[in-house]
């Protein structure tokens, strides 16, 4: 299994779709067969025409707000010893978070192929959000699934999309989270696909999702690659790119300019949900070594159970709770282009109060476990390494759960 | 080798009616249960489809996706699936049993493994919701040479030439989708539009038996006994729902279900 060079990592895939010979593919009931040959016909096309690319980046820029800003955390620093900690504030995009840029995408494809309907599912509610805005700003009727247990702990962003017209459908079987929201969007999207298109909301699901999603968020790192060079002169010769990963798209995202650099040189780290760290449950498939399964749609590590059922999931952060996970970063874990650990609920609130004490930033609940790793690392660093954190949502919406566990407002 | 599943289509052709395929889920709402409904209702089924439940079904609309919760809930493990579906080939060898699920699990209990072990429990035919042609391919040609029916879908969505290929790699039996929808939907095609869609499939290749599933309940089933075969799942789950609810004798609610459902295509 290897890595190829000068290639996006979203298209070293076979003609099956997956990666590395085993991870992705299209596990999908024959109906979803067509529409996902369609989309997979129009993104192709899309992809290439200049004045699509054109459109995506007006809104981009227009819209979303590209560039999110590249920030030195020098209070954090300085406190930590060691390494310089930065971060990429992606959640100052509009709406809150690296969301905004695959629910763009999709409904520019939406309207494209000539559809009125979106579909999508949401976790922390921020796919949601964004799909619903983006559903809003385009003219496109919105449907979300979302588990009714996130629907309850993640209420300002249900509020929002409420906000904009969509409607919130809530999903209470299995574990009333994201995965069975997943399926209940999945489900609805097979018996409507002929004139409804679908947003996955992050790098999983068959095989076009994953791409259309990595090539989506890649924003991040194209912008992020021009700012490292304005800041440095040149990229840093010691650089670790720490992400939080759920599905795995804003790490995706994060990472995708700097996967052909080497190892040495830019190192990176996913940082997936560990749960509570008293609880035998998390959502950490990659760094707990689940074993690989099949998953709505695809094949990646997934927490499952001998018999192949799929696990149960508990992470403080809605976003995160996912028993499966993108089948890129499954093959980056393989090829060891990147390294995967998970940082606990606790160490995540922790990282969250002392970003907030040092720092005017508000990072929500997934990015905190991605500053936990960073907070943890640092101080063993050399003062000429680069941590760069990607700050990919606001907490805001975390308002509710922030002030039950640290009662403060 | 005869398959069981092609004389079951000829015996329900000799008597000028199409096949009934029941499905029920394994294990639902007991190990013990399960198999006496299946038992029971293979007095009037020609073919029975016996799911093995998985938690994340992407494919199954509420009722079965009850069903198949209730069964996982009451600790239902693969080999139980098998040792259902063994105990009930035992007493009734010449019904045709297809195991029906999620590819997940038989990946898990590894492809070849999983086919030694229907081969043992005498299963005749699979169905793999989410394991599409062509990727299906190398798996259905390792059923083929355990005589075992690998069943391929067809759905409206499926492409002209898509369904060519599919016919030409098909075994004894082909499942129609009559609808876009999970299984138990509302009929929401009318039967003329589904039995249009049927003669384009059959009409490639008339040795396949075809059969439409999805949608199909006691008031639906009449108006499409022209098929080879008619499959009924969602309507029993949610029979075995109702008498469970109700505290009433599951095998024979059932029973009475299938025995209406099998008197409308007489």
């Amino acid at each position: 299994m290897k890595l190829k060079k000068g290639i996006p990592l979203i298209d070293q895939h076979d003609q099956f779709g997956f990666w590395g010979g085993k991870f992705g593919g299209s596990f999908i009931p024959e109906t979803l067969k067509k529409p996902v040959e369609d989309l997979t016909e129009e993104f192709k096309k899309l992809r290439k025409d200049k004045k699509f690319i054109k459109k995506r980046d007006h809104y981009f820029k227009n819209y979303i707000g590209s560039p999110t800003s590249f920030v030195k955390l020098e209070n954090l620093s300085s406190y930590l010893g060691g390494a310089q900690i930065w971060a990429k504030v992606v959640s100052e995009a509009n709406g809150g978070a690296h969301k905004i840029y695959n629910a763009t995408v999709h409904a520019l494809l939406c309207k494209a192929m000539g559809k009125k309907y979106i579909v999508g599912d949401t976790g922390a509610g921020y796919a949601g959000k964004m799909l619903s805005m983006a559903a809003k700003k385009f003219g496109l009727k919105c449907k979300i699934f979302m588990g009714a247990k996130d629907i309850k702990r993640q209420k300002p962003n249900c509020d929002a999309m409420k906000k904009n017209g969509a409607e919130i459908v809530p999903v209470y079987s299995g574990s009333q989270t994201l995965v069975d929201a997943v399926s209940e969007c999945m489900r609805y999207w097979v018996s409507n696909c002929d004139n409804t298109h679908m947003c996955v909301g992050s790098t999983v699901g068959p095989n076009i999702f994953v791409k259309i999603c990595g090539w989506s968020t890649a924003q991040i790192s194209r912008e992020l690659k021009a700012q490292l060079k304005s800041e440095f002169k040149k990229i840093p010769k010691k650089i670790k790119l720490i992400n939080c990963v759920g599905g795995g798209s804003s790490a995706y995202g994060f990472w995708s300019e700097f996967i052909d650099f080497n190892k040495k040189q830019i190192e990176l780290i996913g940082v997936e949900a560990g749960g509570p760290k008293k609880s035998k449950l998390h959502a950490a498939p990659l760094s707990r070594n689940a074993k690989i399964g099949v998953l709505h749609g695809a094949a990646s590590y997934v927490c499952q159970d001998n018999e192949g059922q799929i696990n149960e999931t508990e992470s403080i952060s809605a976003g995160l709770d996912y028993p499966g996970v993108s089948p890129i970063h499954c093959f980056l874990k393989d090829t060891k282009r990147a390294r995967y650990t998970y940082a606990t609920d606790e160490e995540a609130l922790n990282a969250h109060v002392m970003i907030t004490k040092f720092e005017n930033l508000n990072p929500s609940l997934e990015p905190s476990h991605a500053f936990a790793e960073a907070i943890k690392i640092a101080p063993k660093l050399s003062k000429d390494t680069i941590i760069i954190v990607n700050s990919c949502g606001d907490a805001k919406k975390d308002k509710d759960i922030l002030r039950e566990r640290l009662g403060k407002n | 080798m005869v398959s069981l599943i092609n004389e079951a289509f000829k015996k329900a052709r000799n008597a000028n009616r199409p096949a009934l395929l029941t499905y029920t889920v394994a294990g639902d709402n007991t190990k013990k249960k399960s198999l006496d409904i299946l038992k029971s209702i293979s007095a009037h089924a020609d073919i029975c489809e016996l799911g093995f439940p998985h938690n994340t079904p992407i494919a199954d609309g509420g009722q079965i996706q009850t069903s198949a919760y209730r069964a996982i809930k009451n600790g239902i493990k693969i080999n139980d699936v098998f040792a259902i579906a063994k105990a009930f080939k035992l007493s009734k060898k010449t019904t045709p049993i297809i195991l029906m699920g999620y590819y997940n699990m038989i990946y898990q209990y590894n492809e070849n493994k999983f086919l030694k072990k229907c081969k043992n429990s005498k299963i005749d035919g699979l169905i793999v919701v989410d394991l599409p042609y062509p990727e299906n391919k190398s798996f259905s040609k390792k059923c083929k040479k355990k005589s075992i029916n690998f069943v391929q879908l067809v759905s409206p969505t499926t492409s002209d030439i898509r369904l060519k290929r599919i016919i030409r790699d098909s075994h004894d039996m082909i499942y129609y989708i009559s609808m876009l929808s999970t299984t138990g939907g509302k009929l929401k095609v009318s039967s003329k539009k589904i039995l249009e869609n049927y003669f384009k499939i059959k009409n490639q290749k008339k040795s396949k038996n075809v059969v439409i599933g999805f949608g199909i309940t006691e008031k639906t089933i009449k108006s499409l006994k022209k098929a080879d075969g008619l499959v009924v799942g969602s309507a029993i789950c949610k029979e075995i729902s109702r008498s469970i609810k109700k505290r009433q004798n599951a095998v024979t609610n059932v029973t009475n279900v299938v025995k209406r459902l099998k008197n409308k295509i007489k």
